[in-house]
C-alpha cells in the first residue's frame, strides 16, 4: 500500500491549489456568487487551460489518462475553497458516461470540446417521485424510425440551466421502477421541446428543473444499450459518489481549519474560547470525523474502477454514509463554535455547513446509504479481513 | 402524583384552540405553517386580535393586563399557540422588557410602556450583545456617560434581532467602567429615532433578514428613560434572562413540526412507497418523538413546582435542561424534516419568488426545509449557548 501521492499528482495538485489561492478568495468567491451565471467563465478558462477537463480521459480520446486519484485531488482542493464551476457535473458526471458508456465516434466527438473547455454537460435523471432510488425513471424514450422521442420532467439538475447537452435517462421499456429499459440519452439542452429553469440551490451553485416535451434525439446519442442503460448509470454515479467525497473532505477540512484559527482569536472572559475543554473536545470531534472521511474517501477512490459493481456499489455506501454523517457533525459543531458569526452570510464557515449539507442531499444521504449497505450484507459479511 | 390534566384544564385548551381557529387569519398560519417569514404586519395584526381579547400578556399581573393564570394554564395557552401554529407575541416586549418595567421600572414608565407593549404600538429590541460581548456578556463596552438629565450613549450592538421594525431598544450599556464589570452597567430604554442611530442589516446562513448591527454615536438617552438604579442593570439583565423558563423549550414548536414532518412524509415518495412507511425513517421520528415527551413530562413537573412554590425559591433543578433539550429537539425536527424532502431540499427560492412553480415539480413546501435547518442551528447559540448552559449546570446545579 502507498498513501503517497507521485510526483505528478504532487504537481497537480500545487497547481491547482495556487490558482485557486490566488482566484478564490471568499470575497471573489461572493461576487461569482452573486452573478447571473452563479460561476466563472474566466475561472472555467484557467481550468481547461491548466488541463482540468481532460484530466480523467484517455490519451487516445484528447485527454490526460488521469484516473480516480486525480479526480480525487481535484476535487478535494475544489472543495475547499467551495468552486463554483459546473466541473462536477460536466467532467465527472457528464465525462463519465463517455468514458464508461461512449463508444468510439461518441468520444471523439465530445471529449476534445470538454477538454477544451466549450463544452458544459449535465446529467439529468432524478424525477419528483424517484428521491435516491436511481432505478426510478418515468421519463419515456419512444422508437421512431432512425430516432427516439423523449418526455418527461427531471429535477434538480445540477448546473442543468448552463449546460450544453444533457445526458437523460428515459424508458425505452418496462414500469416506473424496473432495472431493466432505462436507455442513456445525449440531448442538446437547446432542442426543440426542451425547457429549463435555472435557480440557484442552497449552497450556491445552480441547478434546473427540465421539461422534456416530445423531443427527438438521433440513435446514435444512446449511451451503450438502450434498453438497458442502469448499469451504466450505476458505474458513473459510484465514481460521481467517490469524487462527491472527496469534495466533502476538501469542504470538511477547510472548516475545521477555519474553526481551529478562531478558537485561537476570538476571546470570551479573558481568555481565547480555544481555551475551554468542552470547546477543544469538540474541534477533535470534528479533527476525527475528518481523518475518517479521508480515510473512507481514499477507500471510495480505490473502488471506483472496480469492475464487480456489487462490490464496488458497498463501498459507495460506506463512503457516503460516513462522509454525511462526519460532515453533518462537523458542519453543526463549525457554526456552534463560531457563535453568532456562524450564522451569518458575512462569514465562510456558514458557506462550508451549507455546501456540506448539500453534499449529503445529492445522490443519497446517509440514511439512504446505510440502508442500501445494511440491504446488500454490509462491508464485512464475506470476507476474513 | 396525578399526571392527568384535570377538566378544568381540558376545557380551558380546548377554549383556547377553539379562539385560534376562529380569529387567527388563515393566510399568517399558513406561514406559520412552514417557518416561512412572517412579517411586521403579521405580528401586529394577530397581537391586536389577542390583547382585544386580554390575552397578548397573560403572564404579566393582572393591574397590567395579564389574566391572572397559574403556570399550568399560561403553559397550555402558550403550547397551543405555538401547535397551532399561531404567532406568538414579540417576546422582546411581553416577555422580556415588560417584566423589567412591571418589576424594576418608576409608575411613569409602567404607564407609557406597558400597554403599547401589550398592543404592539412599539416594537422593542434587544440590545445586549456586543461584537466583543457573546457569552462573556458582562464585559460590554457601550458607554452611557451622565451629561445633565441626559445620558450620552456611544457603542455598538450586534446580532439584534428584528431591529429594523423596532421602535424602542432596550440596552445594556456601562455607566461606571471602574467598577467590577458586573457593578457598572446600565439598563437603558433607548427610542430608536433618537440621531445617531445607525441599523445594518446582517443577512444569516439561510438569507433570512433578523438581525443587525445597532451603532450609537453620541445618542441622547433623557434620564427618566433609566430602569431601576444606576449601576443594578445587570441585575435587571439576569432577571429577564431567568424569566424565560416556561417559554424556552417551545414544546408546542416541535409538536407542530412533528406533525408537520409526518404528514409531508405521507406525501413523499421513497423506494415507491410513501416515506413514512419506511421503517428507518418511522424510526428516527419516533426517537425524536421520546426526547419530547420526556421534555414536556420535564417542562410540567417545572411548572408544577414553580406554582406550588410561588415565584420565590431557587428553581427547580430540572429547569436547567429545558434549553439545551429544547434546542437539540428544535434542532433534530428540522434536520428531519429536511430529509423528508431528500434531494429537493436543494433549490434555494427567495421569498416572494412566485416563479418556483413553473414549470417545477418540486412541491412548494420544500423550499422552507433546508433554510429551517439553516436557521435553527441559531437555537443553540442565543440566550445562552449550550455551552455555557452546561457549565451554569456544572456548577451551579452538580457543585462542580
Ligand atoms: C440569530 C441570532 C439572534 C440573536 N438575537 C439577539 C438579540 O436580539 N439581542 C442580543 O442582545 N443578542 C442576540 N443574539 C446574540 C447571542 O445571544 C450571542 O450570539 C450569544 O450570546 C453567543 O455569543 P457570541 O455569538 O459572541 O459567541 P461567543 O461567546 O464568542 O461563543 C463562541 C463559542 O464559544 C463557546 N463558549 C463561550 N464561552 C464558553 C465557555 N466559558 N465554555 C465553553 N464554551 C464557551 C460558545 O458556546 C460558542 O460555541 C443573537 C444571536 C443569534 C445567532
Amino acid at each position: 500500500m502507498d498513501f503517497d501521492l507521485s510526483e505528478e499528482q504532487s504537481i497537480l495538485k500545487d497547481a491547482l491549489d495556487r490558482l485557486l489561492a490566488d482566484k478564490y478568495g471568499f470575497e471573489e468567491r461572493n461576487r461569482i456568487l452573486k452573478s447571473d451565471a452563479g460561476w466563472s467563465a474566466a475561472i472555467w478558462r484557467h481550468y481547461a487551460e491548466m488541463g482540468l477537463m481532460a484530466l480523467p480521459f484517455a490519451e487516445e480520446d484528447g485527454g490526460i489518462g488521469g484516473g480516480a486519484v486525480e479526480s480525487m485531488i481535484v476535487m478535494e482542493s475544489l472543495g475547499r475553497v467551495l468552486a463554483l464551476e459546473p466541473y462536477f457535473a460536466t467532467v465527472i458526471l457528464g465525462g463519465g458516461f463517455l468514458r464508461l458508456g461512449g463508444s468510439t465516434e461518441q468520444r471523439a466527438e465530445w471529449v476534445p470540446q470538454i477538454a477544451e473547455g466549450a463544452l458544459k454537460l449535465a446529467f439529468a435523471h432524478t424525477e419528483r417521485d424517484a428521491r435516491f432510488d436511481l432505478n426510478h425513471v418515468e421519463t419515456t424514450a419512444r422508437k421512431d424510425g432512425g430516432s427516439y422521442v423523449l418526455s418527461g420532467a427531471k429535477s434538480v439538475v445540477l448546473h442543468g440551466d448552463c449546460a450544453d447537452r444533457l445526458v437523460v435517462t428515459a424508458r425505452t421499456a418496462g414500469g416506473p421502477r424496473e432495472e431493466g429499459g432505462v436507455g442513456v440519452f445525449l440531448v442538446d439542452a437547446n432542442a426543440d421541446g426542451v425547457s429549463r429553469r435555472g435557480y440557484a440551490t442552497q449552497d450556491g451553485l445552480r441547478a434546473a428543473e427540465i421539461t422534456l416535451d416530445a423531443v427527438e434525439v438521433p440513435a446514435e446519442t444512446v449511451f451503450g444499450d438502450p434498453e438497458n442503460g442502469l448499469p451504466l448509470v450505476r458505474h458513473v454515479v459510484d465514481q460521481a459518489i467517490a469524487a462527491l467525497c472527496a469534495e466533502a473532505v476538501g469542504v470538511m477540512s477547510a472548516m475545521h481549519a477555519l474553526t481551529v484559527d478562531y478558537m485561537k482569536v476570538r476571546k470570551q472572559f479573558g481568555v481565547p474560547i480555544g481555551s475551554f475543554q468542552a470547546l477543544q473536545h469538540k474541534a477533535v470531534d470534528m479533527f476525527v470525523a475528518l481523518e475518517q472521511a479521508r480515510s473512507m474517501t481514499m477507500f471510495a477512490t480505490m473502488m471506483a474502477d472496480e469492475t464487480d459493481a456489487a462490490e464496488r456499489a458497498r463501498a459507495m455506501h460506506a463512503a457516503k454514509a460516513e462522509i454525511g454523517r462526519g460532515g453533518r457533525l462537523t458542519g453543526e459543531n463549525a457554526v456552534q463554535i463560531h457563535g453568532g458569526v456562524g450564522m451569518t452570510m458575512e462569514y465562510a464557515v456558514g458557506h462550508y455547513f451549507k455546501r456540506m449539507t448539500m453534499i449529503d442531499v445529492a445522490f443519497g444521504n446517509s440514511d439512504h446509504h446505510l440502508r442500501q449497505l445494511a440491504r446488500a450484507g454490509g462491508l464485512f459479511a464475506d470476507t476474513a479481513a | 402524583m396525578d399526571l392527568r390534566y384535570t377538566d378544568e384544564e381540558i376545557a380551558f385548551r380546548e377554549e383556547v384552540r377553539a379562539f385560534f381557529r376562529d380569529k387567527l387569519p388563515a393566510d399568517i398560519r399558513e406561514k406559520m405553517v412552514d417557518a416561512e417569514h412572517v412579517g411586521k404586519d403579521d405580528f401586529v395584526r394577530w397581537t391586536r386580535v389577542l390583547n382585544e381579547k386580554g390575552w397578548a400578556v397573560p403572564h404579566w399581573p393582572v393591574e397590567h393586563g395579564g389574566t391572572g393564570w397559574g403556570p399550568m394554564k399560561q403553559y397550555i395557552y402558550l403550547e397551543e399557540l405555538q401547535k397551532f401554529p399561531a404567532p406568538q407575541p414579540l417576546a422582546f416586549g411581553v416577555n422580556m422588557v415588560g417584566p423589567v418595567i412591571y418589576t424594576f421600572g418608576n409608575d411613569d414608565q409602567k404607564d407609557r410602556f406597558l400597554p403599547r407593549i401589550a398592543n404592539l404600538d412599539d416594537w422593542w429590541c434587544q440590545g445586549f450583545s456586543e461584537p466583543g460581548s457573546g457569552s462573556d456578556l458582562a464585559s460590554l463596552k457601550t458607554r452611557a456617560v451622565r451629561e445633565a438629565d441626559h445620558y450620552i450613549v456611544n457603542g455598538q450592538k450586534t446580532w439584534t434581532t428584528l431591529a429594523q421594525y423596532a421602535d424602542w431598544i432596550f440596552c445594556l450599556v456601562r455607566t461606571d467602567p471602574a467598577a467590577k464589570k458586573q457593578q457598572g452597567i446600565s439598563f437603558l430604554l433607548i427610542d430608536m429615532t433618537s440621531p445617531g442611530i445607525e441599523v445594518r442589516p446582517i443577512v444569516t446562513i439561510d438569507g433570512g433578514r433578523e438581525i443587525n448591527e445597532v451603532f450609537l454615536t453620541d445618542v441622547r438617552v433623557p434620564v427618566e428613560n433609566l430602569v431601576g438604579e444606576e449601576n443594578k442593570g445587570w441585575d435587571y439583565a439576569k432577571f429577564l434572562l431567568g424569566n424565560e423558563r416556561t417559554n424556552i423549550a417551545r414544546i408546542g414548536v416541535s409538536k407542530q413540526r412533528v406533525a408537520r414532518i409526518r404528514e409531508l412524509a405521507a406525501k413523499e415518495m421513497s423506494s415507491g412507497r410513501p416515506l413514512i412507511e419506511d421503517e428507518r425513517f418511522r424510526e428516527k421520528l419516533a426517537s425524536i418523538e421520546i426526547d419530547l415527551k420526556a421534555l414536556e413530562m420535564t417542562q410540567l413537573r417545572v411548572i408544577a413546582a414553580d406554582a406550588k412554590r410561588g415565584d420565590t425559591g431557587r428553581p427547580d433543578p430540572a429547569s436547567s435542561i429545558l434549553k439545551i433539550k429544547g434546542s437539540e429537539i428544535q434542532q433534530a425536527t428540522t434536520h428531519l424534516l429536511m430529509e423528508v424532502m431528500g434531494p429537493y431540499a436543494a433549490p434555494y427560492l427567495p421569498e416572494g419568488d412566485d416563479r418556483w412553480n413553473e414549470p417545477s415539480n418540486v412541491p412548494d413546501y420544500a423550499r422552507f426545509a433546508a433554510p429551517s435547518y439553516f436557521n435553527n442551528r441559531k437555537v443553540s447559540i442565543y440566550g445562552g449557548s449550550n455551552e455555557i448552559q452546561k457549565n451554569i449546570i456544572a456548577k451551579a446545579v452538580l457543585g462542580l
